[in-house]
């Protein structure tokens, strides 16, 4: 069994961005970039099939500039298998990354991909259900529970009020929850390792073109900021001040 | 041109998001038609037709869409959306996972989580844990937007809308839905609700989670919610997650309880009129963004403000 993961680099979401003066995009000199931690987790659901000899072969894909080479390492360092990267400069869209997915699974034909359920760039959460949609596969998204069992994908899927469990055949898409698994720490060794794996580079071209993106950012504004407000001195000073606010 | 609303509903009953999806569908001032699909779900489309200013309310009943599930859904919206210029429904978990299969059928972009709507092809959503707003124009045949329901007004009553039955799309049969699990709805819905208290990673236990933050809850009327922190050690259900990858709220009063206040958490609660913040830490950056700050341990602070309350 072939396991397909999609990872994207994402500003560390650690950092708090600000918006450029002039107001045309993020500010991300000298920021830190980082694997998105949701693909990180997707990863390594994936790693640990391997290693329980349920896939045979983990294979990370990424779609974008040349610099993210750097998370299909860190994915390989995790223990992926090799690499794709899709590179091109342009912006892509989620429906973009989509298409583009959808072409390298029809070369690595896959029987699961584990997805991040968004990215902590665009929060978009689209990608996976997407692809899904495209190659006509069954989707669970949000999983906080996986396991294959008799050949077919078991899912705990958190929902705003419980969770459900799904069962589904294969081939599928999956997309993680935060609470799936926590990512291992890439040791050195690993990262030795992951710098002598397999990483392809294709272009756009070659998987049947560039897709257009028809959604553009016109403006970019930051959020009104909040201020500290007062410290109380107790809870009769706190109650009071919430009476005297009418929120009581 | 007119706006096709996908409402969220558990078979019984209308769920709020969808009124407040339906009030972002009438800022864009086209015709507004609501789409039930379920199972034995007439009431769900009969409750629709009173929302004020919709249309149509378009029924589609069979046995396959009892459990909702997106491969079944979205294959129904893509054959009906062809008169629609948009297709909404409310960012929510059920949304969330819809949504972008629909888009993806019709060839489509999505725009996700819209909080403002400032004409029929321009949208303002929060990028990078809501530390920056950009403004999209979508230029795509069909416009589909996920809507941030707490962003939204909710859809009075007082509509007079027709239910038109559709026919059902074949069963795709593509998932089994073994089991699902709901906690029961006697508290307020978090997403919507007008007063959240929650809890994190400083409450310590599930047991103190409950002892403390319940009578506390019940005092203020409130929703319970909770960090990540909270919800990870297993304090809390996922689905009391508040935050950049959980649930956005905007309540008059949100009280934090034992709460660092990380950026991810930081992203559900900015829309938050006043907050709250007990926490024992001074330097917590959660007192950055707090209306009112207690700086004071939560053991004793947390009964000493359920007794004030009389
Ligand atoms: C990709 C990603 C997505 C994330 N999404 C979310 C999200 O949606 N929502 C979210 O909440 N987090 C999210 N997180 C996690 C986030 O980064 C923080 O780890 C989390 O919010 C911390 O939870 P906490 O504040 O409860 O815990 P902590 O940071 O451990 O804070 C506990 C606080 O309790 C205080 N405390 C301890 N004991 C007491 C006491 N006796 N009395 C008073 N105060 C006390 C401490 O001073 C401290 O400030 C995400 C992280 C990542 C990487």
């Amino acid at each position: 069994m072939k396991i397909l993961v999609p990872v994207k680099r994402v500003v560390d979401p650690c950092v708090a961005v600000r918006v450029k003066p002039d107001a045309s995009g993020i500010d991300a000199s000298g920021v830190r970039m980082s694997m998105n931690p949701f693909d990180e987790i997707a990863v390594e659901a994936a790693v640990r099939f391997r290693e329980a000899g349920v896939a045979a072969e983990v294979v990370a894909v990424s779609c974008g500039v040349p610099a993210s080479q750097e998370v299909l390492r860190t994915a390989m360092a995790i223990g992926a298998d090799r690499g794709i990267l899709v590179e091109t400069a342009n912006e892509l869209s989620p429906l973009a990354v989509a298409k583009l997915l959808k072409a390298v699974c029809a070369e690595e034909k896959p029987d699961l991909v584990i997805c991040g359920k968004q990215a902590v760039d665009d929060d978009a959460n689209q990608t996976g259900q997407m692809l899904a949609a495209l190659l006509g596969w069954p989707q669970a998204t949000f999983a906080s529970a996986l396991d294959i069992v008799d050949g077919r994908v078991c899912v705990t899927r958190d929902l705003d009020d419980g969770r459900e469990a799904l069962r589904l055949p294969m081939p599928a898409v999956v997309t993680t929850e935060l609470g799936l698994n926590e990512p291992r720490y890439a040791t050195l060794p690993n990262i030795m390792k992951a710098r002598k794996k397999p990483l392809r580079v294709v272009a756009p071209g070659e998987l049947g073109g560039e897709p257009s993106v028809g959604v553009m950012t016109i403006e970019w504004a930051e959020p009104p900021v909040r201020r500290a407000g007062v410290r109380v001195e107790s809870v009769t000073d706190l109650v009071d001040r919430l009476r005297a606010a009418k929120v009581l | 041109m007119s706006v096709l609303v996908i409402a969220e509903h558990d078979h019984r009953r209308l769920f709020p998001a969808t009124r407040h999806a339906v009030f972002a569908a009438q800022q864009l001032g086209l015709d507004v038609d609501v789409l039930v699909a379920g199972c034995d779900c007439r009431d769900v489309a009969v409750s629709a037709t009173a929302l004020a200013g919709v249309r149509s309310v378009l029924l589609a009943e069979a046995a396959h869409y009892a459990a909702q599930t997106a491969e079944n859904l979205a294959a129904l919206v893509a054959a009906q959306a062809g008169p629609y210029s948009h297709v909404l429904t409310s960012a929510s978990a059920f949304g969330k996972n819809l949504l972008p299969r629909i888009a993806a059928l019709l060839d489509v972009e999505q725009v996700s989580d819209v909080c403002r709507i400032l004409s029929a092809d321009t949208f303002v959503r929060p990028v990078y844990a809501g530390n920056a707003l950009a403004t999209v124009r979508n230029a795509n045949a069909k416009k589909v937007l996920s809507i941030r329901a707490a962003a939204f007004s909710a859809v009075e009553e007082g509509g007079n809308g027709t239910v038109l039955e559709i026919a059902a799309s074949p069963d795709l049969g593509l998932v089994e839905v073994l089991r699902r699990d709901r906690r029961d709805a006697g508290r307020a819905e978090l997403g919507l609700a007008r007063v959240v208290v929650a809890g994190g990673r400083g409450v310590g236990s599930c047991d103190d989670f409950n002892r403390l933050l319940t009578p506390l809850a019940d005092k203020l009327g409130a929703a319970l919610g909770a960090s990540y922190g909270a919800v990870s050690a297993g304090y809390a259900a996922p689905d009391l997650q508040i935050g950049q990858t959980g649930k956005i709220i905007a309540p008059d009063l949100y009280v934090a309880v034992g709460i660092s206040g990380a950026i991810q958490h930081l992203a559900g609660i900015k829309d938050a009129k006043i907050i709250v913040a007990i926490n024992k830490d001074p330097e917590a950056p959660i007192f950055k963004v707090a209306d009112y700050g207690l700086v004071a341990d939560l053991f004793e602070a947390v009964p000493a403000l359920v007794a004030a309350l009389g």
